[in-house]
């Protein structure tokens, strides 16, 4: 039994209605959601934001490959004994008389001028506005004090202001988008960033959202350490933490560490388009390259806000959908800080062939460093699900997916991290496809599943597993189809960025088009599914699955103070080996059978 | 007195004596009902401010990192440029604002000693002192450079510049100065919120977290102002 009195607390069951019991009319509830201090709320709140941001950045991105199904060139043909000129590739074309900034009638290069802006708010919107805050900000806020066994994180109001900062900084980049958006590609490399469409505010809108949003990010950061600090339910130590909250814990860190850095950069890029400073800018003795190192400085780290947080639902996921103890937690919390704490040594890999050949060198070496941790944690979740007893629903084909293509992402990682492979590479799509396995391989993937994993605690209800795996077999087949062929591209020597490309690589560009329609058609499933759920799902159990971490102790959805009595930890949160789970019926989840002798693991 | 971060529902551990209308407001302040004392709550906010110093920190490394390779790159751009400012006017702001992180620190204690008086006077001169600084900049540093051309970027015309990357040297002295100014600024207003709380009040012994993250954060702005001084008035 994990904590003291578990089953008492059902007499108060009734005595405090769930989260979303709705307060008196519409406006009312309104109301009490904008100015919820709830962390559930929030993360909610967060959630339905960064899902609405991924529906843009996927449209964009949908854009993009559409545009690449045929390359750009001019056909001059004879019809009819007359000389026909006629234009190929030209899908974003119809688009130019509504964007501002680009001549309708410029023929192709109107239509590279849409490309480009079309990839580079698909980069802005899935990285500041998706990727970054989507795991912490969203799962991370609803869950991360369920399972410390808290009543909230330690500034709830805090954690407001954070959610509306977020939705104001991405209004900021909507609003560039509307003007006509920017092409200055996610990274803002100067001077693309300093001199493109100089007589508009659309590129300063832009820096702004992404300055902006990093207040947002460092808010909920700060926010969640102090929480994990100050927080945690009695008899929970550090090593009795869910490996969630240890992943939310340093991602945290680089969140609060690495962010600071970005703000004064763009500030500085602000100041530099604006006001012409020249701190950037070779003609004046500035320096572009100090840019680079500057805005890598926070972007490197921030790959691993990316990812740690994957790690962490992982890390979740595995467990509980295999019924198996955990293969080397200890191992799995330091690797996640020693990814941290590697994160900061290795910015200068993205900018290899803009550095001296020593540093370059060393950049390498430290880069290999990453690969240390991350293969350790891959190597844990496949010993857990060893002899684990696997069920096979959505969060848990997520989680294989996550395993199968962040082990891909993570071993092309490598060729990218050797100077002498790198020199031929670097800037080709094979870096678009190693990144992406990596980010939405990995990231999103986990998201997705997590979300599943979740779904029934966060709302109630069960929703369809079987239209589920549905949509998760066409992501992970539109995935695999539209970046797997990218790597061939990539060392074919198809540069990324670019709207065209010679005729013998339109096959291959093809098929990465179609596997991103299979992706899209796979997220819209999923997306049918969650509304289906919400309107029509069954009640979902207190704990569905049978979890062990607190969040499956209390109710589904939980209840506004999260528990009727604060739980007392008396196991870890992986024990499937000698704990029956809450809530649960121990003819539907078994604990295993005692060792036999001899035997030293399930 | 129901917590102010329960939303209307009962507090669970967080029973607050009933209060009388003639305590003093520090006497009967609530703590947020997710916390399990006010001690927990104290020890929290710091380490909050704390983190959020780390950031600012953080933050203003980025100018000094640029501020290196500039100064590598081109040092006698560097020790022109500074020979342009006034050390003395420097020197005044850098004591204006060292008295005022004493007095700051003074009020805290006067809260922790329920001197509510004193706790008044001392955050009043703090702010005094946080405007001095401020007039001073601006009044006779900046606006004087300003009017002879001493200006940053494209926008630099002093014509008897003795270094052609000086203009690099004023962008980072008007970059860097200008946003510790901000700072000085955004801390002077937390100090002024704290002051109207502190005459309705809100701070004596034990119940002081407000005026005590402030203070941090004001104690911040005087630290980086204690490096940029040298780094930019007493160079050569």
């Amino acid at each position: 039994m994990s904590t003291i009195d578990t089953h008492n607390a059902g007499q108060h069951a009734h005595h405090e209605g769930s989260y979303l019991t709705p307060h008196g009319g519409a406006l009312a509830t309104i109301w009490n959601w904008a100015t919820t201090i709830d962390h559930k709320k929030i993360g909610v709140m967060y959630l339905f934001a960064i899902m609405f941001m991924f529906f843009l950045g996927g449209v964009a991105a949908l854009g993009v490959r559409a545009e690449l199904w045929e390359p750009t060139r001019v056909v001059t043909e004879v019809v009819e004994g007359e000389t026909v000129t006629s234009y190929t590739g030209q899908v974003l074309v119809n688009l130019a008389p509504i964007v501002p900034g680009v001549e309708s009638e410029g023929g192709i290069s109107a239509g590279m001028n849409i490309y480009n802006r079309a990839f580079s708010l698909h980069g802005i919107i899935m990285t500041f506005m998706v990727i970054v805050p989507s795991v912490p900000a969203s799962l991370g806020n609803f869950f991360l004090p369920l399972m410390l066994g808290a009543k909230d994180v330690a500034f709830p109001r805090l954690n407001l202001m954070s959610w509306y900062i977020y939705v104001f900084g991405s209004i900021f980049a909507v609003a560039a988008v509307v003007m006509g958006g920017v092409d200055t590609g996610w990274t803002f490399y100067t001077p693309y960033s300093t001199m493109t469409d100089a007589d508009h505010l659309r590129v300063v809108f832009v820096i702004l959202a992404a300055f902006i949003l990093g207040f947002s990010s460092i808010l909920t950061g700060l926010n969640f350490i102090v929480t994990v600090h100050k927080l945690r339910a009695p008899g929970m130590g550090w090593f009795d933490m869910p490996l969630f909250v240890w992943a939310m814990y340093a991602t945290a860190i680089i969140q609060v560490l690495a962010t600071p850095v970005i703000g004064i950069t763009l500030l500085l890029l602000i100041f530099e388009r604006v006001f012409h400073v020249g701190i950037f800018d070779p003609r004046m003795g500035g320096d572009p390259v100090l840019y680079q190192h500057f805005f890598w400085f926070y972007s490197h780290p921030v790959v691993y806000v990316m990812i740690i947080p994957a790690f962490g639902i992982i890390n979740e996921i595995i467990p509980v959908h295999a019924r198996k103890k955990l293969f080397g937690y200890r191992a799995m919390a330091f690797a996640t800080l020693g990814i941290a704490a590697v994160s900061f040594l290795v910015w200068g890999h993205h900018m290899f062939t803009a550095s001296g050949e020593l540093a370059a060198m060393i950049f390498s070496a430290l880069t290999f460093l990453v690969a240390i941790p991350t293969a350790i944690k891959v190597f844990n979740w496949v010993a857990t699900l060893y002899k684990g007893s696997i069920a096979f629903n959505t969060p848990m084909l997520y989680a294989l997916s996550f395993l199968f293509m962040f082990t891909i992402g993570g071993l092309t990682g490598l060729p990218l991290a050797t100077l002498a492979t790198d020199l031929h590479l670097h800037d080709s799509y094979f870096v678009v496809a190693h990144f992406h396995y990596v980010m939405m391989g990995g990231t999103i993937i986990a998201f997705v599943g997590g979300i599943h994993h979740w779904w029934p605690k966060m709302f109630g209800k069960l929703y369809n597993e079987r239209w589920a795996i549905v949509g998760c077999v066409l992501v992970f087949i539109g995935f695999n189809l539209t970046f797997f062929t990218q790597f061939i591209l990539g060392t074919r020597g198809m540069p990324r960025r670019y709207a065209s490309y010679p005729d013998e690589f339109q096959f291959l560009h093809q098929l990465s088009t179609i596997g991103s329609w299979i992706l899209g058609i796979g997220f819209l499933i999923h997306l049918g599914v969650f509304v289906h759920s919400l309107v029509a799902g069954r009640k979902a159990p207190e704990n569905p699955w049978g979890g062990l971490s607190l969040e499956w102790e209390t109710e589904s959805p939980p209840i506004e103070h999260n528990f009727h009595h604060e739980p007392i930890v008396k196991h870890g949160p992986y024990d499937f080996d000698t704990v029956q789970p809450p809530h649960t019926d121990p003819a539907e989840f078994p604990m295993p059978e005692p060792l036999r002798p001899g035997e030293r693991t399930h | 007195m129901t917590s102010i971060e329960t939303g209307g529902n009962p507090p669970q551990h967080n029973q607050q004596p009933p209060a009388l209308s003639t305590e003093p407001r520090w006497k009967r302040q609530p703590f947020a009902n997710h916390w399990r004392s006010h001690a927990e709550d104290f020890d929290a906010c710091k380490i909050g401010m704390w983190l959020f110093l780390t950031t600012e920190v953080l933050l203003f490394a980025g100018i000094f990192v640029a501020y290196a390779v500039f100064r590598m790159w081109y040092p006698e751009a560097f020790a022109n440029g500074s020979h342009h400012l006034d050390v003395h006017w420097g020197a005044l702001n850098t004591v204006i604002l060292l008295i005022s992180s004493f007095t700051v620190a003074a009020s805290i204690r006067n809260a922790q000693l329920n001197q509510q008086g004193l706790l008044k006077i001392n955050l009043s001169i703090t702010l005094v002192c946080a405007l001095l600084f401020m007039i001073i900049k601006f009044t006779f540093e900046y606006a004087p450079k300003w009017a002879e051309g001493k200006r940053p970027g494209v926008w630099f015309s002093y014509p008897f510049a003795a270094d052609p990357n000086e203009h690099i040297w004023w962008s980072l002295y008007y970059t860097a100065t200008g946003i510790h100014a901000l700072h000085v600024l955004i801390g002077a207003g937390v100090l002024f919120v704290v002051l109207l709380k502190s005459f309705k009040g809100w701070y004596g012994p034990k119940h002081y977290t407000g005026i005590e993250v402030a203070g941090l954060y004001w104690h911040l702005v005087d630290v980086i102002w204690i490096f940029l001084f040298p780094l930019l008035y007493l160079i050569h």
